[in-house]
């Protein structure tokens, strides 16, 4: 059994339905990372956890005691707002010794481990200070360190680097998962940065319409997204998706790709004469200007980002097309349009039903 | 730019003058003798006395005819117990309230609110005969409790509905952080949402205050001597032998003197933006 379970959990507001029918295991220790776009019903999720909400159906399931009715302050949840909600009338010390003020914890305990968080979190200088006279990223540490300090069974994370400044979130990206270890924490960390996502999860639950239509790896969820859906939220440039119907002949399998035939490595006969969407991501889609075979393209915008050049490609039927390739190659400075050879490498092709958009 | 600014505080000026004149004509003759304060054409220079308030504290009013015996001070003090009787009450009662108003749904709530804040609506007088039957049946008529009782219809709605504006703007995660922190629902809302929820506190409290401190007609109607406040007792100032304005000049003074005392010690919590920097921003 694992340590947390959540088993068909459903919570409406006014007959429209945000969590509808969740279910994820996590285990002990386990950092896993909700990723969901802004209204997917990450912060009801946490709600629902932490016993603010309480679910319509369903059951939360923590070391195997029910949470049903259990009154937050009985649940050993640690929680880090993404607006931080620190006491304003209470110094970064006091803030951060709160979950050991109700635990009647003695002083002298209680200055060591808020002395001892803050200085992990290097926020010591600043302990005194009043949460107005904090930048944001003390802001955020101190409300880390609150959720921290009491060492709870489980730490939910509420898109917490989302306020604050790229720097900081760059350094704080690096840092938590070895504070979290440092903790032995089992984590819920929710984002809407796909990125960032990859970057922490051990595991990563896409959380779409209220429910999770796929937890795994960060590389399984990137590599094999169970749907068109989740396959478009990863990726940037997004995930190039294209109408064909396979065909198969003598030699295998191959299809029509804006008017040129291609041959497909896969082996796979139920894609036979099924109209279905391709997804390739631009990375795999490689360009050259001199090659004469490939599919004709006309490449129509070029722009640099994140150490790639990412280009704008349209077919000869009009399609368009995002392909990518690493800064410093050839195509480097090309300014406006040309004609060049788009190669699509369909060994990492995946293919989705055109009606419900799941992965065949 | 130089004219605008000369022309704005020339008439911020004439405005004050406007508002402040007669509490400063009051002012003065407080300290007038009748013959002064009636002599016409009015006149600011004058000799100053100190007799008006002396008849006020030795509870001896002098007039044309000889001296009257009047209990200011026990109004003054009357005054006190009624006023902040009430508004402690008020809060005991109202700041629960508010606080259930504003953080939960449900069934009648909204009605219950309105129906406490329509008591604001209605003309006291309306109300006044039955509860005079009512009070005297019950002994409460000419006591304190039944007039803290009855001044609840002005303090109550007051509190009832700024604090449950500002406990509103008290943000619901800080209250869930400080819970799952490990604090029971009346730790949470005696340590945080009250704190936060301050500077509406001292407000609803201090407008409440001189609510219940100018009321008149519910300490007519439903209070004898003993009870009365400082806005009854000023009628014993029109005497059978005259209106005695320097007395009641000196009455009103005093009478606003802690008033404008609490307003003062007060005013800071009034502008205090708890919240400052508790959500981002």
């Amino acid at each position: 059994m694992a340590f947390l379970e959540i088993t068909g959990l459903n919570k409406a507001f006014k007959g429209h339905a945000i969590i509808r029918d969740l279910s994820v295991a996590v285990e002990k220790g386990e950092f896993l990372v909700v990723f969901g776009q802004s209204g997917s019903g990450k912060t009801v999720l946490l709600r629902l956890i932490a016993g603010m909400l309480q679910a319509d159906a369903g059951d939360v399931r923590l070391d195997g005691q029910s949470l049903l009715g259990v009154n937050p302050e009985y649940r050993d949840i640690g929680m880090a707002f993404q607006n931080y909600a620190l006491y304003p009338h209470m110094t970064a010390f006091e803030n951060i010794a709160s979950p050991l003020r109700s635990r009647n914890v003695p002083e002298d305990e209680v200055q060591k481990r808020v002395h001892d968080t803050a200085r992990l979190l290097r926020i010591d200088h600043v302990i005194d200070h009043l949460p107005r006279a904090l930048s944001q990223g003390q802001k955020q540490r101190t409300a880390l360190g609150r959720s921290l300090v009491g060492r709870p069974a489980v730490l939910l994370l509420d898109d917490p680097l989302r306020n604050v400044d790229a720097k900081i979130r760059y350094e704080m990206r690096l840092e938590l998962p070895r504070l979290l270890r440092s903790f032995e924490s089992t984590v819920i960390y929710v984002t809407q940065d796909y990125k960032e996502a990859m970057a922490l999860g051990d595991r990563i639950a896409v959380l779409v319409d209220g429910t999770f239509q796929q937890v795994a790896s960060p590389h399984a969820v990137y590599d094999a997204p169970n749907n068109t859906r989740i396959a478009r939220l990863f990726g940037d440039p997004p995930i190039n998706l294209l109408s064909v119907r396979p065909a198969g002949t003598a030699h295998g399998l191959t299809m029509r790709i804006a008017d040129t035939m291609v041959a497909l490595p896969q082996t796979d006969e139920a894609l036979v004469g099924r109209e279905c969407m391709l997804g390739i991501r631009s990375e795999n889609v490689g360009v050259s200007l001199e090659s004469t075979s490939g599919i004709p393209v006309t490449i129509d915008a070029i722009t640099p980002l994140n150490n790639r050049l990412v280009m704008l490609l349209r077919c000869t039927d009009g399609t368009e097309v995002f392909a990518s390739c690493p800064q410093g190659g050839p195509l480097e400075g090309l300014r406006g349009r040309h004609q060049a050879w788009a190669d699509f490498d369909l060994a990492h092709a995946l293919f989705f039903d055109t009606n419900d958009g799941a992965r065949l | 730019m130089q004219g605008k600014s000369v022309l704005r505080a020339v008439s911020l000026v004439l405005i004050g003058l406007f508002f402040l004149f007669p509490l400063f004509w009051v002012f003065l003759m407080s300290f007038m003798t009748n013959a002064d304060i009636l002599r016409n054409p009015p006149s600011v220079i004058f000799s100053p006395t100190l007799h008006n308030y002396g008849a006020l504290i030795s509870g001896n009013l002098g007039t044309v005819v000889g001296t009257q015996k009047i209990d200011y001070m026990l109004n003054l003090f009357n005054s006190f117990v009624l006023s902040s009787g009430s508004v402690i009450l008020s809060l005991i009662l109202g700041v629960p309230a508010a606080y259930a108003f504003a953080r939960f749904k449900f069934r009648l709530g909204e009605d219950m609110a309105f129906t406490l804040l329509s008591f604001r609506f209605a003309p006291p007088l309306l109300v006044l005969l039955p509860l005079l039957i009512y009070f005297q049946q019950m002994g409460l008529y000419d006591t304190y409790f039944g007039l803290i009782w009855v001044y609840q219809l002005i303090t109550l709605p007051l509190v009832l509905w700024i604090v449950r504006g500002y406990f509103e703007d008290v943000s619901e995660d800080i209250e869930l952080a400080y819970r799952l922190d490990g604090h029971s629902w009346l730790q949470t809302f005696l340590r945080i949402s009250i704190p936060l929820a301050r500077p509406g506190i001292a407000a609803a409290a201090l407008l409440s205050f001189i609510f219940a401190w100018n009321n008149f007609i519910f300490a007519l109607i439903l209070g004898s001597s003993s009870v009365q406040p400082v806005t009854v007792g000023a009628l014993a100032f029109i005497t059978a032998s005259g209106i005695e304005y320097g007395q009641i000049a000196a009455a009103l003074v005093l009478s606003i003197v802690p008033t404008l005392i609490l307003a003062l010690f007060t005013q800071r919590y009034l502008v205090e933006g708890l919240s400052l920097g508790a959500i981002k921003g």
